[in-house]
C-alpha cells in the first residue's frame, strides 16, 4: 500500500478535527488538511452542495483553529464562485485585504452547474482560490454521472449495459483558457508538489484555480485504504498528469509520470472492470494523445 | 435640486444616495438604463462602491449576497425573466436574513416574448420572504429605494421595489433629488444585524440562526422560518415609521395602504403600481360629477399588510380590485389577497369584491376602462366568476367559457 506524508516543515496545526462525516479512506479531509495548513486561519471557505459541505458540518463542525470555528460558507449549488466575489468585494470594502477567498467545491458544482460562474470568475479575475476537488461524478448524492466522469465507466445512471460514452471534459483546458495567474492540477499521492502548488496560489492574487483528484472509495470501488495508490497510478499512467499553467500560456510538468499502462490503473478500480481489450487499448491511446498534446504545450511554452 | 429623469433613472439615483459598496447588475430590458446609469456614476466618481455588471442575473443577486454576508450594503436591479433566473437565491437571501435591495423593473415572463408590463414577474416571488413595495411614480421609486434600505437594515430582510415596465422605466418626469446630507441623516451607515464575517472569527449567527452553515435539523429549520414568519408585523410597523421619518425630514410620504378619496365612499377600487395615478384622475372627476368613489393604492404588497387592507377596506359596500396580473387558473393575485383579507376573519363583515384583470403584457389600462370598471360594480351583483376581464381583445371565438365569461372592452 502507498502512503503518502507531508514535508515536515508545515505547522503542527491541525485545522480538520474529527469527528467528520467523510467517507472511510476519503482523500478530500487529506487534502482540505494540507491546504489550510499552508493557507492558515485567515480564510472563508465557500462550499456549494457536495461532499464536503455536509462532512465538514456533520455530525458536527471539524474545521476548527483554536476553538473557533474556521468560516464555512455554503452557497446554492451553481453560486460558489459568484458568492466568493461578493464576499471578497466585501472584505475588501471593510480594509481586510489578508483574509483568502477559497471555493472547495466538486466537479459537479465546478464542471456542470456552476461552470458559467467559474468562467466569468476567471475572466474577471476575481481574487479567489478555486479549488475543485473531482471524483468524478456526484458522489453526495450517489455517484450520478458529470461531465467529469471518464469514458466508459459505470455510475448509477449510467448502469450497465450502457456505462458513460462521453469523454471526460477537460477543465484545465477551458480554466487555462482564460488566461489566469494560476492553475495546477494536484494528487495528495505527492505532497511535495501538492504543498508547493498550494503555497505558490496563496503567493498570487487574482483567480488561482486548483484541479484535484479525489479518487472515490465507495463509487470508484476500490478498497478503502487504497486512495493514495489510485491517486498515484492516475499519475504515473498519465491519465491525471500534474502540471501548473501561469496566465494560460507557461505551462509546466511538475512530475514526469513513469508512463505505466492505463489498465494498471483501471485494474483497481471495479468502475473499469467490465471494459474490453479493445476499449482499454482504444483508452490507452487517447491517453496518449491527450498526455502528447500537452508535452507539446509544456514544451511549445517554455521558449 | 428637480431633474427630469425615467423611473429607471430614479432608481439609479436612489442607489446612489443610498451609498451601497457593491452594487451588482445585469442587464434586461426594459431595466438596462438602471446599471448603464450607476456605471454612469461610478465612472464619474459619484459612486463610491464597487460596480459590476456580471454574467447572469443569477450571477447578480449571488456576487450581492456574498457582498451581503460580509456586511456590506448592496444594491441590484434585474426585470422579468432575470427576476425568475435569480428564484433561488432570492430564497436564499431571506433565508439568510440579508438586507439586499433590488430594483424590479415589472415586466411579464415569455412565452410569447413580452418586455413591456405586467406584475406577475415580482408576485410569482412572493413566497420568498422578501418584502415588496409597488411604486407609482418616478419619485416615488426614488424615495423608495431609500427607504427601502431603512426598512429593510432595521429588519434584516431583503426588499424589492417594483416600478412598472415602460410605464415608468422609460417615462420622464420631474423628480426632487434629494440632498446628500438629508439623505446621510436619514440612512446612517450600515451596521449589520448579523455579522457574519466579523473579526474573532465566530459566525455570530450561527450560533443562532443555522441556515448559513447547514440546517439540516428540521426543528432548527422550523425555528428559523418562525422568525422569518414572526417578522411580517415588525415589518409592517417598521415601514410605517420610516414613512413618517422620511416625511418630517423631507416632506413627502407614502402610506402602505394609502386611501384617497375614501371619505364616505361605498365603493372603493384597489390598484397599484402606475395604474393607480390613472385611477386618480377617474376618481377625481367621478367625485366632480357628485360619485363618492374612494381608490385605495396598494403600495406594500409583502408581508401583506392585512390590518391596513382591513382598516381602509372594512365596512364599505363593494370593492372593486383592479390587477395588472393573473395567476392563471385562479385570479388576479392582489385581488385573491384582499378578498382573503377582508372576507376569512369571521369577526368582519362580508364585503363584496369584484376582480378585475386588465393590462396584461404592456396593455393600456385606460380611464375609460377604469370607469366603465367602476360602473360595472355599482350596477351588478358580484359574479360569481373570480376573473372580469377588463380591456380583453374582442375575439370570434365562443366556447362553453366564453359564454360565461364576464369582458368588458
Amino acid at each position: 500500500m502507498t502512503t503518502t506524508k507531508m514535508p515536515s516543515k508545515y505547522t503542527k496545526e491541525e485545522y480538520v478535527k474529527p469527528p467528520h462525516g467523510f467517507c472511510a479512506g476519503c482523500p478530500i479531509p487529506i487534502a482540505l488538511r494540507w491546504f489550510l495548513k499552508v493557507v492558515g486561519e485567515k480564510v472563508v471557505l465557500l462550499m456549494p452542495p457536495g461532499c464536503a459541505a455536509p462532512s465538514v458540518l456533520f455530525p458536527k463542525p471539524s474545521l476548527i483553529y483554536q476553538g473557533q470555528r474556521i468560516k464555512v460558507l455554503m452557497t446554492p449549488f451553481g453560486s460558489a464562485s459568484i458568492f466568493a466575489g461578493g464576499v471578497k468585494s466585501a472584505l475588501i470594502a471593510r480594509g481586510d485585504t489578508e483574509t483568502q477567498v477559497v471555493v472547495w467545491a466538486g466537479d459537479g458544482a465546478t464542471f456542470d452547474i456552476g461552470l458559467a460562474g467559474v468562467s466569468a470568475a476567471a475572466e474577471r479575475n476575481e481574487d479567489i482560490i478555486y479549488v475543485c476537488y473531482d471524483n468524478e461524478a456526484y458522489q453526495n448524492t450517489g455517484n450520478q454521472r458529470s461531465s467529469a466522469t471518464p469514458w466508459g465507466v459505470i455510475t448509477t445512471t449510467n448502469p450497465l449495459p450502457t456505462p458513460k460514452m462521453e469523454y471526460k471534459k477537460d477543465i484545465m483546458s477551458i480554466i487555462t483558457a482564460h488566461r489566469i495567474p494560476y492553475a495546477a492540477t494536484l494528487s495528495i499521492a505527492y505532497p511535495d508538489d501538492f504543498m508547493r502548488k498550494v503555497e505558490k496560489a496563496k503567493a498570487l492574487n487574482g483567480f488561482r484555480f486548483l484541479h484535484l483528484l479525489t479518487p472515490c472509495v465507495a463509487a470508484w470501488l476500490f478498497p478503502a485504504g487504497l486512495g493514495v495508490e489510485v491517486s498515484r497510478l492516475a499519475v504515473e499512467t498519465k491519465v491525471f498528469p500534474l502540471f501548473e499553467a501561469e496566465y494560460g500560456d507557461i505551462i509546466t510538468i511538475t512530475k514526469e509520470p513513469k508512463g505505466l499502462p492505463v489498465e494498471e490503473y483501471f485494474r483497481v478500480q471495479g468502475r473499469y472492470r467490465h471494459l474490453t481489450k479493445e476499449q482499454i487499448d482504444m483508452l490507452q491511446s487517447e491517453v496518449d494523445k491527450r498526455w502528447n498534446r500537452l508535452q507539446y504545450l509544456a514544451t511549445y511554452s517554455s521558449k | 435640486m428637480i431633474k427630469v429623469i425615467t423611473g429607471n433613472e430614479a432608481a439609479a439615483y436612489g442607489a446612489l444616495l443610498s451609498r451601497p459598496a457593491v452594487v451588482c447588475t445585469y442587464p434586461i430590458t426594459p431595466q438596462s438604463r438602471i446599471p448603464e446609469q450607476i456605471s454612469e456614476f461610478y465612472a464619474q466618481g459619484l459612486l463610491k462602491g464597487k460596480f459590476i455588471n456580471v454574467e447572469s442575473e443569477m450571477a447578480a443577486l449571488g456576487y450581492v449576497t456574498g457582498a451581503s454576508i460580509g456586511g456590506v450594503r448592496v444594491f441590484t436591479a434585474t426585470s422579468s425573466q432575470g427576476l425568475a433566473w435569480m428564484h433561488e437565491g432570492l430564497h436564499w437571501a431571506a433565508g439568510a436574513r440579508l438586507p439586499i435591495i433590488m430594483a424590479n423593473v415589472n415586466r411579464p415572463f415569455g412565452a410569447p416574448w413580452n418586455l413591456t408590463c405586467d406584475q406577475i414577474d415580482s408576485l410569482a416571488q412572493r413566497d420568498t420572504g422578501w418584502m415588496q413595495f409597488y411604486c407609482e411614480s418616478n419619485q416615488e421609486i426614488l424615495d423608495t429605494i431609500i427607504q427601502a434600505y431603512r426598512i429593510a437594515e432595521q429588519v434584516s430582510l431583503p426588499a424589492m421595489v417594483c416600478l412598472d415596465g415602460v410605464y415608468l422605466s422609460y417615462l420622464s418626469e420631474s423628480v426632487d433629488i434629494p440632498d446628500q446630507v438629508k439623505v446621510d441623516e436619514y440612512l446612517p451607515p450600515y451596521s449589520p444585524q448579523f455579522e457574519l464575517l466579523g473579526s474573532g472569527g465566530g459566525w455570530k449567527l450561527m450560533d443562532v440562526h443555522p441556515p448559513i452553515e447547514g440546517g439540516y435539523d428540521p426543528f432548527n429549520f422550523m425555528g428559523d422560518r418562525y422568525e422569518l414568519h414572526k417578522l411580517e408585523s415588525q415589518c409592517v410597523e417598521t415601514a410605517v415609521k420610516a414613512d413618517k421619518e422620511f416625511y418630517e425630514l423631507f416632506g413627502r410620504t407614502y402610506p402602505l395602504v394609502e386611501e384617497y378619496k375614501c371619505e364616505d365612499a361605498d365603493v372603493v377600487v384597489v390598484s397599484s403600481g402606475s395604474a393607480v395615478g390613472t385611477c386618480r384622475q377617474v376618481i377625481n372627476s367621478l367625485h366632480d360629477t357628485g360619485q363618492k368613489v374612494g381608490l385605495v393604492k396598494m403600495k406594500m404588497f409583502r408581508p401583506f399588510p392585512r390590518e391596513l387592507v382591513r382598516k381602509a377596506l372594512s365596512g364599505r359596500q363593494k370593492i372593486a380590485v383592479i390587477d395588472r396580473n393573473l395567476s392563471p387558473g385562479q385570479c388576479g393575485i392582489f385581488y385573491h389577497e384582499i378578498k382573503w383579507a377582508l372576507n376569512m376573519n369571521v369577526n368582519h363583515k362580508f364585503i363584496p369584491v369584484y376582480g378585475f384583470v386588465s393590462g396584461l403584457g404592456g396593455a393600456d389600462i385606460t380611464a375609460r376602462l377604469i370607469e366603465k370598471a367602476i360602473q360595472y360594480t355599482m350596477r351588478e351583483e358580484p359574479p360569481e366568476q373570480e376573473v372580469i376581464w377588463l380591456g380583453l381583445e374582442e375575439k370570434k371565438i365562443s366556447d362553453d367559457y366564453d359564454k360565461n365569461a364576464i369582458k368588458i372592452y
